[in-house]
């Protein structure tokens, strides 16, 4: 048991990951069992649209808890997660705009298209979707192998900024009652606090260290050419 | 004054809140059934029957009801904006129980010749009660069509006698923190205001019930304010002063956010809030959205009370 939590074995992490998948489904389909036995409240839509909202902004904190997790637990293979929660915002996050463009404005691009342009808050939303559709195409290991590891790296280091357009998004739909987004952006900052923090360690750490000095002590053999 | 659509429905031609409500009950118990044996599962039960409130009446109907199908009686009582219980839309059915409707007086002061206090039980007898069946378009961009119970507002500042330097009326409605939210969301007490000639018009209604019954707590027992042309946040709740002014009163929402939420509010597609555009909203019950008329289609009745005036800066 405690080995399988160290050091899960392929099979394991295997069913881990579909336990995980189902779990992940779960909103989904508590929205989709709602809206057939109407038990999702006066306005319906509304509540797609807000629940959608909600998993998209959650799952993408969930995404950047797995790092801090890991590092603190020691549990390295939780890195392997990642990868399905990421696409999941993405999914919610798509659920969310299709919520918008189909159930809420049933297609009206010109609507579509002002709301965009002169409603800041729906324009933070929908950046943070655009600004993720690169990250889930290339979240998979032949995109990896083909960027680099380094450029793969960089390129997914947009996700902070994805987050803090998504709470952004939330807080400035909100009337009047800040308390929720807020929340989020409290869960938020600390992520990245939290990194920012690790990052200085680092660096602190790299500078700590005493560059690699000539060593002039001991003997010195000098090799020189003799003639002969 | 010309009125549109007279309508002939009397009260009771309307179908009885019990009777559409095993409508309602019938078609989604039918949805449970099925989706149940998709599943191949059982599923939990529908909620207990709801507790029915008192009658009012007898009810006179009015010709400024429209005929438009009414909202079901059970999304008028659960999605409600009542910041002081809560500021989800199923957060005052659930919290505004706590509330107690009585004993209630309302005083009615100011600028008036004989200001005085009504208690409840007075007011529901202080004018003949009327049916009116009322289209609600709230600022968020959805509505409603409610029958509401109740009697022009003009009826009862008429008794206090207004004096001439009246300009603006003034509603104050109760904070209770024992039973309310504590949070300073808005600045307690809510309070909202008109101008003294859209007070005393004849589409201002005082409301105490709606669908032939008590107000529930939520939809602002025991007595508050519809003015059916304006956004919902104008038709203060829970109503406890009402208060003649010559200076314009301030307002709860406008004092929270000035450039979204102006003093006038009318129904207007064309001008837009800062966030979110006013040209469409959503009929609870309703897919599709449909476009939002000038004055929420009160303007043939009120138009004429802004002639002249720049909407657009007087928003």
């Amino acid at each position: 048991m405690m080995n399988m939590l160290q050091m899960p074995s392929r099979t394991q992490i295997a069913w881990i990951k579909a336990a995980l998948f189902a779990l992940c489904l779960l909103p989904a389909l508590r929205l989709a069992l709602g809206w057939h036995n109407d038990t999702l409240g006066a306005n319906p839509i509304e509540t797609i649209t807000r629940a959608s909202g909600d998993w998209t902004l959650r799952f993408l904190l969930i995404t950047l808890c797995v790092t801090p997790l890991r590092r603190f637990t020691g549990l390295n293979w939780l890195l392997r997660l990642r990868r399905m929660l990421g696409l999941f915002a993405f999914a919610y996050g798509c659920a969310h705009l299709t919520t918008y463009v189909w159930l809420d404005q049933f297609f009206d691009w010109m609507a579509i298209a002002h709301d965009i342009l002169k409603r800041p808050f729906i324009t933070v939303g929908f950046a943070a979707l655009v600004l993720m559709t690169p990250l889930a195409l290339t979240s998979n290991a032949w995109s990896i192998r083909r960027l680099g590891g380094r450029k793969w790296q960089a390129l997914h280091r947009s996700v902070y900024g994805i987050a803090i357009l998504g709470v952004v998004h939330y807080w400035w739909l909100v009337k009047a009652d800040v308390r929720e987004p807020m929340l989020y952006a409290f869960a938020l900052a600390w992520l990245l606090v939290l990194r920012a923090w690790w990052r200085e360690l680092e660096r602190r750490r790299q500078q700590a260290v005493p560059p690699p000095v000539p060593a002039y002590k001991g003997r010195v053999i000098r090799i020189v050419p003799t003639g002969k | 004054m010309l009125i549109q659509r007279p309508s002939d429905i009397l009260p009771s031609e309307i179908t009885p809140r019990a009777r559409f409500e095993d409508r309602r009950r019938f078609l989604r118990d039918a949805g449970l059934l099925f989706a149940a044996g998709a599943l191949g599962g059982a599923l939990p039960s529908a909620e207990a029957a709801t507790n029915a409130a008192p009658k009012l009446g007898p009810l006179t109907a009015s010709p400024f009801s429209t005929s438009e199908e009414k909202t079901p009686y059970k999304a008028v009582t659960t999605y409600n904006n009542y910041y002081e219980f809560g500021t989800d839309k199923s957060d005052p059915a659930e919290n505004a129980g706590r509330l107690a409707t009585r004993p209630w007086t309302v005083r009615v002061e100011g600028f008036a010749g004989k200001p005085r206090t009504f208690d409840i039980d007075e007011l529901l007898r202080l004018a003949p009660l009327e049916e009116r069946i009322y289209r609600l378009r709230c600022v968020e961009g959805w509505s409603m069509v409610i029958p509401w119970v109740g009697f022009p507002l003009a009826s009862l500042l008429k008794q206090v006698e207004p004096l001439g330097s009246a300009k603006y009326v003034e509603f104050v409605t109760l904070y209770d923190p024992k039973v309310m939210s504590r949070l300073p969301v808005l600045d307690w007490p809510y309070a909202e205001g008109l101008r003294l000639d859209e007070a005393m018009h004849p589409l201002t209604l005082l409301a105490m019930g709606l669908y032939g019954e008590v107000l529930p707590n939520q939809n602002g027992a025991p007595i508050r304010l519809v003015v059916p042309w304006k956004y919902g946040f104008k038709s203060a709740k829970s109503i406890v002063t009402i208060r003649l002014t010559d200076k314009q009163p301030a307002t709860a929402w406008n004092k929270a956010a000035k450039h979204e939420y102006g003093f006038y509010s009318n129904v207007n597609p064309q001008v837009d809030h800062p966030r979110w555009s006013q040209a469409t909203e959503r009929r609870i019950g309703e897919f599709r959205k449909r476009p939002t008329l000038m004055f929420n289609g009160y303007a043939e009745q009120v138009a004429s009370l802004y002639q002249g005036m720049d909407l657009r800066a007087n928003f």
